[in-house]
């Protein structure tokens, strides 16, 4: 049997979360997460407030300025994962950044 | 399972973010051991992962929905430290890009979707991994297991932080009841899914799944005794 690289099972990967994010975000359920229903059945619910960043222009997972709505929401999607893969990326090259630990030096 | 600001008090939110913050430093220092060549580069592809589905939330009962929190899939796939870095990226794009999860509700947040899912999610792992057959094929089903049992302990988690500082004043007993019903739920969602990840990326490149590496080995050693 012929090994998968790992560029592949990255590749495919990708593709698979973009294809969520971008196009299958739009066929998710609409209805109240398990918090939002507690809160609202118990009577919480309104001490929330809104945040900080509730005018940004992707608040509630729509970019501003797209009117088509899944178009919107998918651009939305697309663009929080490449934020979300470019910060990883970021710790991670910093993390790896010496490739012998640290503590060895003293040893 | 997205904590909005005013839900907890200062106090309450100021701890949880010291809380979070002392994590997110050990998690740091503990990465630096799991990121080695074949880890590496799956964390910034599993980070994306679990945010892109926790964009899908699938109906549970009663006009009510759910989605992934993925902290135990990310410490199976890359190792509880990494795994926490990875949620604590996915919480902060979400706080700060879409306003999905409060600011102040930061720590919290992290609290509650990065730490608790991922130490509950990966001992519960582990857990069922000593009890069940040391074989590839039982890697999924044991982060499954991992899985569930982390949103159930989130959940949890959330009622205790609220009798602690909850700005409305709820019965422990009423929101606990509540929140663990409808997470328990929520966790067969989180199962599932978490099954099937694990269990499509062990049947192609095991050697890449952070928790599937201790069945490796045992694998490795058996060949040796038989070729000897």
């Amino acid at each position: 049997m012929k090994r998968i690289s790992t560029r592949t099972v990255l590749v495919v990967g990708l593709l698979v979360a973009l294809a969520l994010a971008g196009f299958l975000s739009f066929h998710a359920s609409s209805s109240p997460d398990g918090l939002n229903r507690v809160a609202t059945d118990l009577g919480f619910a309104e001490a929330e407030t809104a945040s900080a960043t509730q005018d940004g222009p992707l608040a509630g997972y729509d970019l501003a300025g797209v009117d088509h709505g899944r178009l919107s929401g998918g651009l939305a999607g697309v663009i929080g994962c490449l934020a979300v893969l470019g910060l990883m990326s970021v710790l991670v090259l910093v993390r790896q950044r010496s490739p012998r630990p640290a503590r060895t030096r003293g040893e | 399972m997205h904590v909005p600001d005013g839900f907890l008090d200062a106090p309450t939110s100021l701890a949880t973010a010291a809380v979070a913050a002392a994590a997110i430093g050990i998690a740091l220092r503990g990465a630096r051991r799991e990121l080695d060549d074949r880890i590496a580069p799956l964390a910034g592809l599993v980070a994306t992962f679990v945010f892109a589905t926790q964009m899908l939330n699938f109906p549970v009962a009663g006009g009510t929905s759910g989605h992934l929190m993925g902290g135990a899939l990310a410490a199976i796939l890359v190792g509880p430290y990494t795994g926490l870095l990875c949620l604590t990226v996915v919480l902060v794009v979400q706080s700060l890009l879409f306003a999905d999860g409060g600011i102040t509700a930061l720590g919290t947040n992290v609290v509650l979707m990065g730490i608790v899912t991922v130490v509950v999610g990966w001992v519960g792992f582990r857990a069922a991994q000593l009890v069940l057959p040391k074989r590839l094929s039982m890697v999924a089903p044991a982060a499954a297991l991992g899985a569930a049992a982390s949103v159930v302990a989130s959940a949890a988690t959330f009622v205790v932080l609220y009798s602690v500082g909850g700005v409305i004043a709820i019965p422990f007993d009423t929101l606990l009841t509540a929140m663990v019903s409808v997470h328990t739920v929520i966790g067969l969602g989180e199962a599932a899914i978490t099954f099937l990840v694990v269990a499509s990326i062990v049947s192609v490149r095991p050697d890449l799944v952070h928790g599937a590496r201790r069945v490796l080995v045992v694998r490795e050693l058996e060949t040796r005794l038989v070729a000897s």
